[in-house]
């Protein structure tokens, strides 16, 4: 199944490594971890129109986690928002492709993020004011669980879960790496299912690198009456055997042409 | 009456004319009355709680959706305790959210230091993109408030909750953006805002018996600052106090001897907080406390025409 969504999710990795080799470094472990929901979010649950990015009552993604950019831009490339050739000017002066991700720089970038903990509350002003606008839209969010260490999320967490913005989906990327090693050591999120149940979600725990998983949660997240976080269990610069071996060290890192060559074949199942 | 209750009033208009329009506020519903609003729009008032930070990157998510925001909350916790998710979710994201930074400086009175916001205009003076404007009176925040709306862009208003004296005479026409000549004179110029105008006007008598004609000029609009007025005042009488309810680093006083700086550089002495942290007591105690009374305005004023004098 999903054949066509499986090539979508490589075609992301592929030009995630490509972009981020472009200038030879990025925050690559973070945005590995993130192909497939993005893959499943843009090719299988947005209601999006590449040709019209600002259209009204579009469903958003506010990727909180704004360092995920690479990633971010890969989807929205292969998706049609811009040619993919524009990936490969990541960070070069003047790109329209920054570093964290920028709303009124990138076609299809819904929020401008990179100061942590501050998107999530972005995500419940834009989910409360689809909800005022009656339009029906599902409003997602990505945040980071080393991002999770932010009090504003909690702050979002809260008003979120009070006021039961069912329109409202947010994954946790929980990779449980931060740059200055496992989260569960630096501060630990644990027990981060019953956090988010104590503040009023709907919470499901899943690998966040099985499509069918992701899938099904976003569907069953839709149908319910209060707010839905996914915590999607994942591995840092997933999808790269030399990337993950990096743990911790994957976070912003070198990426030369040569290393992006093997990155890419390994990918694509050639290695 | 109250400026508080100009806002609200004028809001109320606001909201009914602009379906667009929302409120925020972080449990200080009550103390910016807009509890009444809440009860005629109750989806349109949001009370997000004791969390100033969500409160303002809410409020960009809704403006980025096409709403039009305005959140009030005390002003240091608008601009300090909320400075990054200002910086950021606001201004940087260009989103069109207008922040009410509610009694400012001396205004906290018996809330004291860790409610004065004596720096909150040197912090978002440095956000690109950002309108800061502080009123005088009542007739001018009414006029203020409709043209702060259709400005395109974000906005930080310095509101004193009460009722303050008049200032502006009936026919007064405000112009976002541009300053006003309160009294003409050829001495010295007196550029001051907010609370400080009414001190200056206070001031004014006191001059004149020492013999100084001092030409006080209301800069509401703290950025962009009205350089044109600035210089053209300067240049007439060649010296300049400036009068602020605020630290005098990076506020009113550092806008204007930037400005005299690059084109008229004359002789420039602060009124306001000097390099200190605020404290409770009323304003009588705090203007004398902080050097902010018409004397001590008549005070620079000579210091400020001495050196005048002295540079010559």
């Amino acid at each position: 199944m999903n054949l066509d969504l499986e090539q979508a999710i490589k075609d992301i990795r592929e030009q995630t490594v490509r972009c981020i080799a472009s200038i030879g470094v990025g925050h690559l472990g973070g945005s590995l971890s993130l192909a497939e929901i993005l893959g499943c979010l843009y090719f299988r649950h947005m209601r999006v129109e590449p040709d019209n990015p600002r259209l009204p009552g579009r469903d958003r993604l506010i990727v909180s986690k704004g360092h995920a950019g690479p990633a971010v831009y890969a989807a929205l490339a292969l998706r049609g928002f811009f040619p993919v050739q524009e990936l490969l000017t990541l960070n070069a002066g003047g790109t329209k492709l920054p570093s964290h991700c920028d709303m009124n720089m990138t076609p299809g970038v819904d929020m401008t993020t990179g100061s942590l903990g501050q998107g999530i509350s972005c995500a419940v002003g834009v989910a409360l004011a689809s909800r005022l606008a009656g339009d029906g839209a599902t409003i997602y969010a990505i945040i980071g669980d080393g991002e999770s260490q932010e009090g504003q999320v909690w702050e979002a967490a809260m008003y979120a879960g009070n006021q039961r913005l069912n329109n409202l989906i947010v994954f946790t990327d929980y990779n449980d790496l931060q740059i200055d090693g496992p989260v569960s050591q630096v501060n630990d999120l644990a027990p981060l299912e019953d956090k988010w149940r104590a503040f009023g979600w709907f919470v499901q725990v899943i690998n966040g690198h099985k499509v069918q998983q992701i899938n099904e949660a976003i569907s069953r997240a839709k149908h319910q009456d209060k707010a839905a976080m996914i915590i999607a269990k994942t591995i840092k610069g997933k999808g790269v055997a030399f990337v993950e071996a990096l743990g911790a060290g994957n976070h912003n890192m070198p990426l030369s042409r040569e290393e992006a060559d093997a990155a890419i074949a390994e990918i694509r199942g050639e290695g | 009456m109250e400026m508080r209750q100009v806002y609200v009033d004028t809001i109320r208009e606001m909201m009914a004319e602009d379906a667009r329009i929302v409120l925020l506020n972080a449990d200080l519903g009550k103390a910016g009355g807009t509890l009444g609003l809440a009860k005629l729009y109750p989806d349109r008032v949001f009370d997000v709680g004791v969390a100033e930070a969500n409160m303002l990157s809410i409020a960009a998510g809704m403006a980025s959706y096409g709403l039009r925001p305005w959140v009030a909350t005390f002003a240091p916790f608008a601009t300090r305790r909320a400075c990054d998710q200002f910086a950021l979710s606001i201004c940087y994201a260009r989103q069109n959210v207008k922040v009410i930074g509610m009694d400012p400086g001396i205004a906290a009175e018996l809330n004291g230091g860790t409610h004065m916001g004596l720096e909150d205009v040197a912090a978002t003076r440095s956000y690109k993109g950002l309108t800061i404007f502080e009123p005088v009176d009542a007739r001018q925040l009414k006029q203020a408030l409709p043209q702060l709306h259709a400005h395109q862009g974000p906005a930080y208003i310095r509101l004193f909750r009460k009722a303050i004296a008049e200032v502006f005479p009936e026919g007064y026409r405000f112009e976002l953006g541009r300053a006003d000549v309160v009294k003409e004179g050829r001495d010295v110029s007196l550029f001051a805002s907010g609370l400080m105008v009414q001190e200056c006007v206070e001031a004014l008598p006191l001059l004149e018996a020492a013999g100084i004609s001092a030409e006080l000029v209301n800069i509401h609009t703290i950025k962009p600052i009205d350089r044109e007025a600035i210089l053209r005042s300067a240049r007439k009488t060649g010296c300049v106090v400036t009068a602020e309810n605020h630290s005098v680093i990076g506020g009113l006083y550092s806008a204007v001897a930037e400005t005299l700086a690059s084109g008229c550089p004359v002789p420039a002495l602060p009124i306001g907080i000097n390099d200190m942290f605020g404290e409770v007591g009323f304003l009588p105690y705090l203007k004398k406390r902080f050097h902010m009374t018409k004397e001590d305005i008549l005070a620079a004023c000579r210091e400020s025409i001495r050196k005048k004098e002295e540079f010559k």
